[in-house]
């Protein structure tokens, strides 16, 4: 049978759309993730090595090592790294997205968000704020000691109370965001607002210690990032549900590690094509600068694969102030983005641009043919372990990863 | 000792303006002796050579890669240099307000959905294929790009005809469109006449002169260099011309050409004889035969046709009146003429004027040789015998004296079923034969009932020259002529005129017909708007004329890479 690629790439942007992404609960990895072990640690992007990982990567599994109790010092824990006791592989190889570093290892919390119409899952950890985190690749004891409170109060007051509510429904909180100045990925300060305040009666209601209850109200509405995590999982939730669509050009998994750039393509199944991951251009936090910074990092692009993020820039003009340029650039971005795009989202739109949809789904062909590729707002993290976030910034993805996919797309389909 | 340093940029494109902006800001630099920003064409290398800025890396590059070169003072300097183009580039402020650059033609459609056209001047290779969007968007394509392929030419005209759109170009330098210009233009009064040309100097130039003679136009319309060669058929040329001749606003059409190629000029004149309007034709490099064959003027120069169509517009000729031709009475097969002359200098005009209407006339005394009769005693399709010529009046009187030869010939032509037309010249005066129109009269009298026994229908044709004073009576001959049922005329031009047309109708042949969409006359007429892929400046000159215009920044396919580029053609197929 010959394939219809304008066919399948509208399937796949469809089930990309009608996917309904609630968030359910919070759960221990080693309880939810199928396939988990004690031995298994995920970490953002495609595969990678001890040897090829990068900084932020290697610090995370450091404090990884330190909060599973497998280690009291860095040698210790990276003797341990080393030894190949502990097995890598990708979030993405396991239904889970992680920011930045995105370690998750088996004692860890994490979300879990449904998509309703089709019963997956998908799961991704607690955000911890900004500053000194392990998904920077920092390891310091308060790192794991928030961590240690996160899994041990925060996560337990959101599964009550998310419990109590019936789940949340990220779709059309993320929808609202946007009208409020989100993009949806670098900027979720509504979206993060509006999660709390949802949460916090929830909360309250089922605390039952209203300290730590009024703790972890103040934590979640302080941290501007708060919902980014249920968004990212969200986001795996909808592309996913595009996956594996024969014939389809449309990229459903985008993800970096700090050593290699990596996609997905819905037609060309589990297949990774990668390139060496670029450096970000960045606005740096005083006191650092270009030569600290670890190339892009994280599988929070999966929100630009969703067709937000970046994507969505249009709708978060305050954005530029993060990351530099004017206005203008930011509806430039969103319009550039169109270009390289299959569709225009049903539920996310853009009131600037007379709410149109947003650019869903980046379709190979097009990325190849106007030698354009996707855009996306991102932090930076240090290139060593254990310091954490030094800037932000602007960063496209490598064509490589494009080029390659069509090649391959063109080979399996006898094109 | 100055050193020369090159960077290459594979998948770069720029307008060749911007280009050499650079390259004047680049050679300007302290310590820059020279400097070169150009693509890697065979002949921009040749000229880096000459005044030596090149590296082995020029030589090196592509057609398609940008080269910058620069020879310093100093490996510092040069390279200092080369590392200023991006910012150089950027510092160029363009004149087009626009605060978005699609990068696709359909983003940029989206943008300006009224754009009726789109001018396209990018690479040509890469131009068919961007004009094959711009028709699948339902646009009018101005083609400047140079370098496209007939094959190229041939299918995107043949998609517009199926879509009712027009193809000006390739190597279309200029168009006017309801007062606003396309590419190189003037600025032409508004006016009667609608200009149609193969020429892009020529339309300026004939355009130019309406305006300087006072009139103006409604629409000049380019059709690309090649369009009236045999391999495009006139596509957009007719295309064109059925435009103008729908157009309330346009009076009278002027047509102008570099030489076309003869069957194209003939379907040209074809066409434009069917339009109920003044057209005046200057093919360059053609003489005209005649002044006027009905509706249409015949111009000796692109000068005069301008002063031609001014003056018709200006005083609108009658139009009706030509003579009626007896078409419908001919039976299926008859399309032949066979010209039986007494008189050697009326049959030579006859051949000469016949080439108007018909492709080749054969005759025992040729213009050219080519067109030599193989036996003067037997016709071929279209033949004019000289029956004066030494090989028949040996032994013999001459045809003016003695009818009985031609009565002959006249009999036995009148029985082959594919003739249609039979001329005979009938000259009195004095040493003439005494009454000659009382043989020939009966003569023809009898060929046509004969022919009309046979179910078919023999036009007879006659000049007649002489006076009312000669011993015959010229008046006296024309009766008895017209008794017998021929057509006569003392002028000779104008009984070939008369039995050319008969030919000329007989001769067509259905499957000449350009079959095409009719324009929609309202995209011309609508206020211009247009797309702009390539030459910025371009749209720069569209801004100047207050006309909206989205600017593409477009790349090549694949930034150049031509085996990505050849996957995303086959992909098409599968989408």
């Amino acid at each position: 049978m010959t394939i219809n690629i304008d066919q399948a790439n509208q399937k796949a942007i469809d089930a990309f759309m009608e996917a309904r992404p609630v968030l359910v609960g919070v759960a221990k990895v080693m309880d939810v993730i199928p396939g988990m072990h004690e031995n298994l640690f995920l970490h953002a992007g495609p595969p990678v090595t001890w040897e090829r990982m990068s900084g932020p990567v290697r610090g995370a599994m450091i404090g990884a090592i330190f909060l599973e109790g497998k280690a009291k010092s860095v040698e210790e824990a990276e003797a341990i790294l080393k030894s190949g006791q502990i097995e890598f592989a990708p979030c993405h190889h396991y239904d889970s997205t992680g920011p930045m570093a995105g370690v998750m290892s088996p004692s860890m919390m994490v979300y879990i968000v449904e998509n309703t119409t089709t019963g997956y899952k998908a799961f991704s950890g607690l955000n911890e704020g900004r500053g000194k985190v392990l998904r920077m690749g920092a390891y310091s004891e308060e790192v794991i000691n928030r961590m240690k409170w996160l899994n041990e109060v925060l996560g337990p007051a959101v599964d009550r109370a998310l419990k109590e509510m019936g789940g949340l429904d990220i779709r059309t909180l993320l929808a609202k965001a946007l009208h409020m100045g989100d993009d949806g990925h670098n900027r979720l300060d509504a979206a993060s607002l509006l999660y709390t305040n949802f949460l916090a009666p929830y909360i309250i209601k089922t605390a039952t210690d209203l300290t730590q209850a009024s703790e972890v109200v103040k934590f979640l509405g302080e941290n501007a990032l708060s919902i980014l995590n249920p968004v990212m999982a969200g986001c795996k939730t909808m592309t996913q549900a595009g996956h594996n669509i024969e014939g389809s050009t449309i990229v459903t998994v985008m993800a970096r590690n700090g050593t290699d750039w990596g996609i997905r393509v819905s037609g060309l199944g589990d297949r990774w094509f990668t390139a060496p991951s670029p450096k970000v251009k960045s606005l740096y936090f005083p006191g650092f600068g270009e030569d600290d910074a670890c190339p892009d990092i994280g599988d929070s692009v999966i929100t630009e694969t969703a067709g937000i993020g970046g994507f969505a820039m249009a709708t978060a003009p305050a954005l530029v102030t993060f990351i530099g340029g004017t206005p203008r650039d930011a509806i430039n971005t969103t319009l550039d983005m169109y270009e390289i795009t299959f569709g225009e989202h049903k539920h996310f739109n853009i009131p600037f641009l007379d709410f149109r949809g947003t650019p869903t789904g980046v379709d190979i062909r097009k990325v190849v043919e106007t030698n354009m590729s996707p855009r996306v707002n991102t932090g930076v993290a240090h290139k060593d372990p254990g310091v954490g976030q030094v800037g932000a910034g602007v960063v496209s993805a490598p064509m490589k990863c494009f080029e390659d996919a069509l090649v391959a797309f063109a080979e399996k389909f006898e094109i | 000792m100055a050193v020369i340093r090159a960077e290459i940029r594979s998948g770069s494109y720029f307008d060749s303006a911007v280009l050499m902006q650079l390259q004047r800001s680049l050679a300007q630099l302290d310590g820059v002796d020279d400097a070169g920003v150009v693509m890697g064409t065979e002949e921009n290398k040749e000229i880096l050579a000459h005044i030596d800025l090149v590296t082995p890396e020029v030589m090196a590059s592509k057609s398609d890669d940008l080269v910058i070169v620069v020879r310093a003072a100093d490996e510092d300097t040069a390279l200092g240099a080369i590392g200023q183009v991006d910012e150089l580039l950027t510092r160029k402020k363009s004149n087009v307000d626009q605060e978005y650059r699609p990068k696709t033609l359909a983003s940029a459609a989206e943008m300006l959905p009224d754009a009726s056209w789109v001018l396209i001047s990018v690479a040509g290779r890469f131009a068919a294929n961007v004009a094959r969007q711009a028709l699948d968007l339902g646009k009018h394509v101005f083609l400047f790009s140079d370098n496209v392929s007939v094959e190229d030419e041939v299918s995107l005209k043949a998609k517009a005809a199926e879509k009712g759109l027009l193809v000006m170009g390739p190597d279309c330098g200029t168009a006017m469109i309801s007062g606003n210009g396309l590419g190189f233009a003037n600025k032409i009064r508004k006016g009667p006449i609608g200009v149609v040309a193969a020429a892009g100097t020529g339309l300026q130039q004939v355009t130019t002169r309406i305006h300087q003679l006072g009139s103006g136009i409604t629409h000049g319309i380019g059709t690309g260099g090649r369009d009236l060669k045999d391999a495009i058929g006139a596509a957009t040329f007719l295309m064109s011309m059925d435009v103008l001749a729908r157009d309330p606003g346009t009076r009278v059409i002027t047509l102008v050409s570099k030489p076309p190629a003869p069957k194209m000029a003939a379907k040209v004149i074809r066409k434009a004889r069917q339009i109920n309007k003044p057209v005046v034709i200057n093919f360059i490099a053609r003489k005209p035969t005649m002044r006027r064959d009905g509706n249409l003027w015949f111009a000796t120069g692109m000068d005069d046709a301008a002063a031609l169509a001014v003056e018709l517009a200006n005083k609108m000729p009658d139009l009706s009146g030509p003579p009626v031709l007896p078409i419908e009475k001919f039976s299926t097969g008859q399309k032949y003429f066979r010209g039986l002359f007494s008189g050697g200098t009326l049959a030579y005009e006859a051949q000469f004027l016949l080439e108007d209407y018909i492709d080749r006339v054969w005759a025992n005394a040729p213009i050219i040789k080519e067109n030599k009769l193989k036996d003067s005693l037997t016709s071929e399709e279209h033949s004019i015998v000289d029956l004066g010529e030494d090989e028949f009046t040996v032994g013999r009187l001459h045809p003016m004296m003695d009818n009985e030869m031609r009565i002959r010939r006249l009999l036995e032509e009148s029985k082959d079923p594919e003739v249609a037309v039979i001329m005979l010249d009938v000259v009195i005066g004095y040493g003439s034969h005494p009454d000659p129109a009382s043989e020939l009269g009966p003569a023809v009298a009898k060929a046509k009932a004969e022919a009309e026994k046979a179910g078919r229908y023999l036009e007879v044709v006659v000049v007649a020259t002489g006076t009312d004073e000669d011993p015959q009576n010229l008046d006296n001959q024309i009766a008895q002529m017209r008794a017998a049922g021929a057509w006569v005329s003392s002028s000779n031009e104008e009984v070939i005129r008369y039995a050319g047309s008969i030919l000329r109708a007989l001769n067509e042949t259905a499957e000449d017909e350009y079959v095409f969409t009719p324009v929609d006359l309202s995209t011309l007429d609508k206020e211009l708007m247009a797309i702009n892929v390539g030459l910025e400046s371009f749209a720069e000159d569209l801004v100047k004329q207050e006309v909206p215009v989205v600017h593409v920044e477009w790349k090549p396919p694949a930034g150049g890479n031509e085996k990505l580029a050849a996957i995303l053609e086959r992909m098409k197929k599968f989408s």
